[in-house]
C-alpha cells in the first residue's frame, strides 16, 4: 500500500494528462504530414495499431536516455557508464567511447559475485575449458553434463529441498513451469504485484486466475473461501487444485513476503503454494537460504520453490526445487527441460563456487561477511534514507530499496542528476510499475564500501533537495504528515 | 338491505352501459360498455405493472458452510502419480558436447548437439569468451533496461544485422524466449496468425499468449496454406484493418522439413500477410555464406517481416536474437517480455555470437562440410529397415520416422528409445529420439533426430548410419 499526497497526485496527473495532449497534437501533424506522403503500408494493417505504441512514441523517447545505459565492466560497485549523444531529439542514441566510472546502485549484484572472484573464476575458466560455451543440446537429450548433475544436487541442497531442476534463464522458469502443473479447472491465486513472468505462466496454463491485494494475507482468505465455496465459474464444480504464487522479496517493492502467515492461510484451505525467490535467495537469511529462513518457515511447507541465479549468484538461469516426484515429473514433461538449450556451463560452474563460498565450504569464511556486509549495508543505507526525508519502500533488511518519485518529469531529472555525479541508479516506471507510481530503485550490494555509501547518500540527499523529493519532513516529526494522504492501492 | 343494495347495483350499471359516453358511436361501431371494461384492464395492468417482480429470496451461504465447504473440499494431488517412464534419466556427458563426447566414461560419437558448424571448444570462440569473461564476470545482474547492457551485447546486435543485412536487431537471453516474446509484442487480441501445425513449443506458447485468432494448416502443405488465407480474406471483410501473420519456421524442428519459402512470399504478396520466419536451425546452415533460409532461396531478406532465431546450434552459444526493420526491433525493447523483465544475457555468450558470426565469415568451407557430411549420411541410410528419412536432403538435422507407425505416439517413441539405447550401448553411438512434452500440441510423428555437424568425420558419419541399421532391423524386426 503506498499513499500519495493529495497535491503530488494532482502534479503527476496533470503532467500526463499535458504529455498526452501534446502527444497527441503531434500525432495529428504526423497523420498530417503522411497523408501527403505515399502509403506506404501497402494494404497491410500497421505494426502498432492505434494507441498501442503512443506511449513510447511520445513519451518514453523523451527520456530514453535514462533507461538501457550500456555499460563497459562488469556489473560490479563501480562501472564504466558509455556516454550516448543524440542527434534527433532523443529519437536515437549513439555510442561514444567516452566512458564515466560511477557507482554501481543499480544492479543486483546482491553478494558481489559480478565481478571476479578469487574461488569462483578460476573454476568458471576451467569449466570452460572443458565443457566449452554451450552444449546446443536440451537437458532431456545431449545437454546433460556432470556440471549439470552437480549444479541440481547443489541447489536442491542449498535451497532445503529433496530436489531441484535447473532452466537456463528465470523468467523461463516461471512461465514455463506454471502450465505444467496446473492447467483447466485449476485455480492460480497470484499476488497483485507478482512479476510478469508469473504472470505470463498463469496465462499460459489456462487455469482461472484471481488476485490478491498485495501482501496481504487476510484478503488471501478471503479470495480462498469464496473461491472454494464458488467453485468453478459457470459450472460450479469444485476446483481440480489451488496454488498461491508468491514472491520471496518483491522487485519494485523492496518488500518482504508474510510467508509465514501466507502459508498459514494456505494449509488451512489446502492450497499449494509457489514461493518465487528470484531476489531473495542467497541474498537473505542468516546462512543466505532466502526467506524461509529469514522468517523461520519450514521449507517442507513450501510446495514449489523457484528461484533464480541472475541475482545473488552473478550467473544466469533459475530453479525449481521440490519433493523428488515433483521434479521427476516436471523432467519428463516440462517444455522448458525438453525443448531448451541447457544452462550453459561456466554459467552453471559459477553458481556452484558461488553457493560453496556462501556456504563456507571453499574453506573460507568469505560468504558469511558477505552475507552480513549486504545486511549491514542495507539498513543502514535505509536507515539513512529514511531520516532524510525520503519515501521509501520495502522492509528492513531487504537490499532493494524503491525511492517514490511520483512525477513524470522527476524520473529523468533524479536519474541525470545522480548520473552528473557519477551514481547510477535505476529509475523505474510504466510499464514495470503502475503509471502513477514511477520511483527509483537502489539495490544494495556487499560489495560497496561504507564510503561508497555515505558518498550515494550525498549525492542522493542533495539531487532529492533539487528535484523535490523528500515527501517527508527530515526525521524527527514525521506522524502528521501522514494524516493528510491519499490512499492507493 | 339487499334489495336496496341491489338497487343501488342497477342503477349504477345502468349508469355505466347507458351514460352517454357508453351510447356514443365511434367510426359508426357502438362502444357498449366497452370503456368500463377497457378501464378495469388498463387498472389491472397498471396493478400488475407496479408490482415487484417475483425473485427468489437470496440467501448468500454463510459463515458455517463455506466452513464445511471449505473442509469438504479435496484437491488433486500436485502433480499425477509417478510412472516408469517419468524415471528417465539421460546419458550424462563428461566431457564437451564435440562431435566426439564421453558418457559414462566411453567415447561416443554424439549426433545429440545441434552443434552444426562444429563451434563447440573452437579455440576462437574460447578466447574470445575467456577475454569476455575476464573483462565482465559471469553474469549481467540485470535486465537491458536498469544497467544489464553491456557494450557486447550491442556489438551482438549490431554484428548480426550487419551479417543479415537487416537494419536492426534484438538480443535475448534465451533461445525460447525469443519467440514467446516477438510473437506477442505484435500480434494481439483480434489479430490473425496463419500458422503450420507443426511448429516447436516456444511458438505455440507465443501463439497462446498473443490471444490473437489462430489457424492452423497442414503442415509444411502450401495448397493447404493457400486456401486458408484466401478463405480467411474472403469470410472476413475487416481483415485488411487486422495485422495478419504467417508464422513458419525454415527448418522445423518436429520434422526437419525446409519451408518453400519462395511460395510463402509469393502468397504474403498476394494475400498481404506478413511473415514471422523461425531461423533457429537454418541460421548459418542454409545458403552459401549461412544467412539462412533467404539467402538459400534468393529471397531478400527485407521480404521476412520478422525473423527470429535461438543461438544454441550452430553458433555454439546460447541466447536468441530477432531481426527486422529499425521499428520491428524497437517496438520490442519496450515490448517484448522476454527482454523487459528478464535479466539480459551473460557477455561472454553474446561474445562467443560475435565471434562465431566471424568464424561463420571468414570460414565459408566449414557449410560446404556440413552440406557434405549430410549427404554422406543420407547415402549411408538409405534402405534403413523400416523406417524413412522424413527430413530434407538439405536439413542438418536428419529425421527418421516409421514406415508404419504403431498407431500411438507413446509406442513409436518407446521404438526409437529402444534404438537410441541400442545404438550408445552397443556401437557408442549417441542419438535421441524426440521426445514431446504434454503441453505440446505439435501432432507430427515421434521420429529420430540425427544432428550432423561439420566437425563429424566421414567414418563417424558411416559409423552412425551403419549403427543406426542394425539396431533398427534388431529393434523392428519383431514388430514389422
Amino acid at each position: 500500500m503506498i499513499t500519495i499526497p493529495y497535491l503530488t497526485a494532482l502534479t503527476t496527473y496533470f503532467s500526463y494528462g499535458l504529455l498526452f495532449a501534446f502527444g497527441q497534437i503531434r500525432d495529428l501533424f504526423r497523420k498530417i504530414l503522411d497523408w501527403w506522403s505515399a502509403d506506404n503500408l501497402q494494404g497491410y494493417a500497421p505494426i502498432c495499431l492505434g494507441l498501442e505504441d503512443f506511449y513510447i512514441r511520445r513519451l518514453y523517447l523523451r527520456i530514453q536516455d535514462c533507461f538501457g545505459r550500456p555499460i563497459a565492466s562488469a556489473p560490479d560497485a563501480w562501472i564504466d557508464v558509455v556516454e550516448r549523444y543524440s542527434n534527433d531529439n532523443n529519437k536515437t542514441l549513439k555510442r561514444t567511447t567516452n566512458i564515466n566510472r560511477c557507482l554501481n546502485l543499480g544492479s543486483y549484484n546482491y553478494l558481489g559475485f559480478a565481478a571476479s572472484d578469487e574461488y569462483c573464476t578460476p573454476r568458471v575458466f576451467r569449466s570452460l575449458e572443458t565443457f566449452s560455451a554451450s552444449t546446443c543440446s536440451t537437458c532431456v537429450d545431449g545437454g546433460t553434463t556432470v556440471l549439470h548433475n552437480e549444479l541440481e544436487e547443489c541447489v536442491a541442497k542449498f535451497v532445503g529441498k529433496p530436489a531441484a531442476v535447473v532452466f537456463g534463464m528465470g523468467y523461463v522458469t516461471n512461465s514455463a513451469i506454471l502450465p505444467v502443473l496446473i492447467g483447466k479447472g485449476g485455480l492460480i491465486i497470484s499476488d497483485s504485484l507478482n512479476h510478469n513472468s508469473i504472470v505470463n505462466g498463469a496465462r499460459g496454463s489456462g487455469a482461472t486466475i484471481r488476485v490478491f491485494l498485495h501482501n496481504t494475507p487476510s484478503h488471501l482468505e478471503e479470495v480462498l473461501r469464496e473461491q472454494i465455496a464458488e467453485g468453478q465459474p459457470r459450472t460450479h464444480r469444485p476446483w481440480k487444485k489451488i496454488i498461491v504464487v508468491v514472491e520471496g522479496i518483491y522487485s519494485m517493492e523492496g518488500e518482504l513476503c508474510k510467508l509465514p502467515e501466507i502459508i498459514a492461510v494456505c494449509k488451512k484451505y489446502k492450497a499449494y503454494t509457489y514461493l518465487d525467490e528470484a531476489h531473495s535467495i542467497g541474498a537473505v537469511g542468516k546462512t543466505g537460504r532466502g526467506v524461509c529462513e529469514l522468517l523461520g518457515v519450514d521449507t517442507a511447507d513450501v510446495d514449489i520453490m523457484m528461484g533464480t541465479f541472475t541475482k545473488s549468484f552473478g550467473s544466469c538461469g533459475g530453479y525449481i526445487a521440490g519433493s523428488k516426484e515433483l521434479i521427476q515429473y516436471l523432467k519428463y514433461t516440462c517444455p522448458a527441460h525438453l525443448y531448451a538449450t541447457s544452462i550453459s556451463p561456466p554459467a552453471a560452474q559459477q553458481i556452484i563456487s558461488a553457493i560453496k563460498v556462501i556456504l563456507g565450504e571453499d574453506g573460507s569464511s568469505r560468504g558469511a561477511q558477505k552475507l552480513a556486509r549486504i545486511r549491514e549495508n542495507s539498513n543502514f543505507f535505509r536507515s539513512e534514507l529514511q531520516k532524510m526525508g525520503f519515501e521509501v519502500l520495502g522492509d528492513n533488511d531487504s537490499p532493494i530499496m524503491p525511492i517514490m518519485l511520483y512525477n513524470p518529469a522527476k524520473i529523468p531529472a533524479f536519474s541525470r542528476e545522480c548520473l552528473k555525479q557519477n551514481v547510477a541508479i535505476v529509475t523505474v516506471a510504466f510499464p514495470a510499475t503502475p503509471l502513477l507510481l514511477a520511483r527509483a530503485r537502489i539495490c544494495i550490494s556487499a560489495a560497496h564500501t561504507k564510503e561508497d555509501l555515505i558518498k550515494a547518500l550525498e549525492v542522493i540527499s542533495q539531487v532529492g533537495d533539487l528535484v523535490g523529493i523528500k515527501y517527508f519532513p527530515a526525521e524527527p516529526k514525521k506522524q502528521q504528515e501522514e494524516d493528510g494522504r491519499l490512499k492507493l492501492d | 338491505m339487499a334489495l336496496s343494495f341491489l338497487n343501488i347495483m342497477n342503477i349504477s350499471l345502468d349508469w355505466a352501459f347507458d351514460a352517454p359516453p357508453s351510447r356514443a358511436v365511434v367510426f359508426g361501431v357502438h362502444i357498449g360498455g366497452h370503456l368500463v371494461v377497457e378501464a378495469l384492464l388498463v387498472i389491472v395492468i397498471v396493478f400488475l405493472l407496479l408490482q415487484k417482480s417475483y425473485k427468489p429470496p437470496k440467501r448468500p451461504l454463510t459463515e458455517k458452510e463455506i466452513d464445511e465447504l471449505c473442509e469438504e473440499w479435496v484437491p488433486e494431488p500436485l502433480i499425477p502419480p509417478i510412472t516408469e517412464e517419468m524415471k528417465y534419466e539421460p546419458p550424462i556427458l563428461e566431457s564437451a558436447a564435440r562431435p566426439h563426447t564421453v558418457v559414462n566414461g566411453k567415447e561416443v560419437v554424439n549426433f545429440s548437439a545441434a552443434n552444426y558448424l562444429g563451434l563447440i571448444g573452437h579455440k576462437k570462440l574460447l578466447e574470445s569468451c575467456t577475454g569476455a569473461l575476464e573483462k565482465y564476470g559471469v553474469g549481467s545482474c540485470g535486465p537491458r533496461n536498469f544497467y544489464g547492457t553491456i557494450d557486447v551485447h550491442l556489438d551482438c546486435e549490431t554484428r548480426i544485422a550487419k551479417f543479415l543485412g537487416t537494419p536492426d536487431s534484438i538480443l535475448y537471453s534465451y533461445g525460447i524466449s525469443t519467440m514467446f516474446s516477438a510473437i506477442p509484442a505484435f500480434c494481439k487480441k483480434g489479430d490473425i496468425i496463419v500458422v503450420d501445425e507443426g511448429v516447436h513449443w516456444a511458438i505455440q506458447n507465443g501463439l497462446q499468449l498473443s490471444r490473437s485468432t489462430i489457424v492452423y494448416f497442414k503442415h509444411n502443405d502450401m495448397e493447404s496454406l493457400e486456401s486458408t488465407l484466401e478463405k480467411i480474406t474472403r469470410e472476413n471483410k475487416r481483415a485488411k484493418n487486422v495485422r495478419r501473420y504467417i508464422v513458419v519456421e525454415a527448418i522445423y524442428q518436429n520434422s526437419g522439413q525446409i519451408v518453400p519459402l519462395d511460395v510463402i512470399i509469393r502468397l504474403k504478396e498476394k494475400y498481404h500477410f506478413r511473415v514471422l520466419l523461425d531461423e533457429t536451425n537454418s541460421f548459418g546452415v542454409l545458403g552459401a555464406s549461412g544467412r539462412g533460409l533467404t539467402e538459400h532461396c534468393g529471397v531478400p531478406v527485407e521480404k521476412i517481416d520478422i525473423i527470429t532465431a535461438a543461438m544454441g546450434n550452430a553458433l555454439a552459444t546460447e541466447g536468441g536474437f530477432c531481426t527486422g526493420s529499425v521499428r520491428v526491433a524497437d517496438h520490442q525493447r519496450l515490448s517484448g517480455s522476454g527482454y523487459v523483465f528478464s535479466a539480459s544475457l551473460p557477455p561472454y555468450l553474446a561474445s562467443a555470437a560475435i565471434t562465431a558470426i566471424d568464424l561463420l565469415e571468414e570460414n565459408p568451407d566449414l557449410i560446404t562440410r556440413l552440406k557434405e557430411n549430410i549427404a554422406i549420411l543420407w547415402r549411408g541410410l538409405s534402405g534403413t529397415q523400416g523406417l524413412s528419412i522424413a527430413s530434407n536432403p538439405l536439413s542438418p538435422l536428419v529425421f527418421l520416422k516409421l514406415k508404419k507407425s504403431t498407431g500411438s505416439f507413446k509406442n513409436d517413441l518407446q521404438l526409437f528409445e529402444d534404438i537410441a539405447d541400442r545404438m550408445l550401448r552397443e556401437d557408442s553411438v549417441f542419438v535421441v529420439a524426440s521426445k514431446r512434452s504434454t503441453l505440446d500440441k505439435c501432432r507430427l510423428p515421434a521420429g529420430i533426430r540425427l544432428f550432423v555437424s561439420a566437425g563429424h568425420s566421414e567414418e563417424d558419419l558411416l559409423k552412425a548410419s551403419e549403427s543406426l541399421k542394425r539396431a533398427a532391423s534388431a529393434v523392428l524386426s519383431g514388430y514389422n
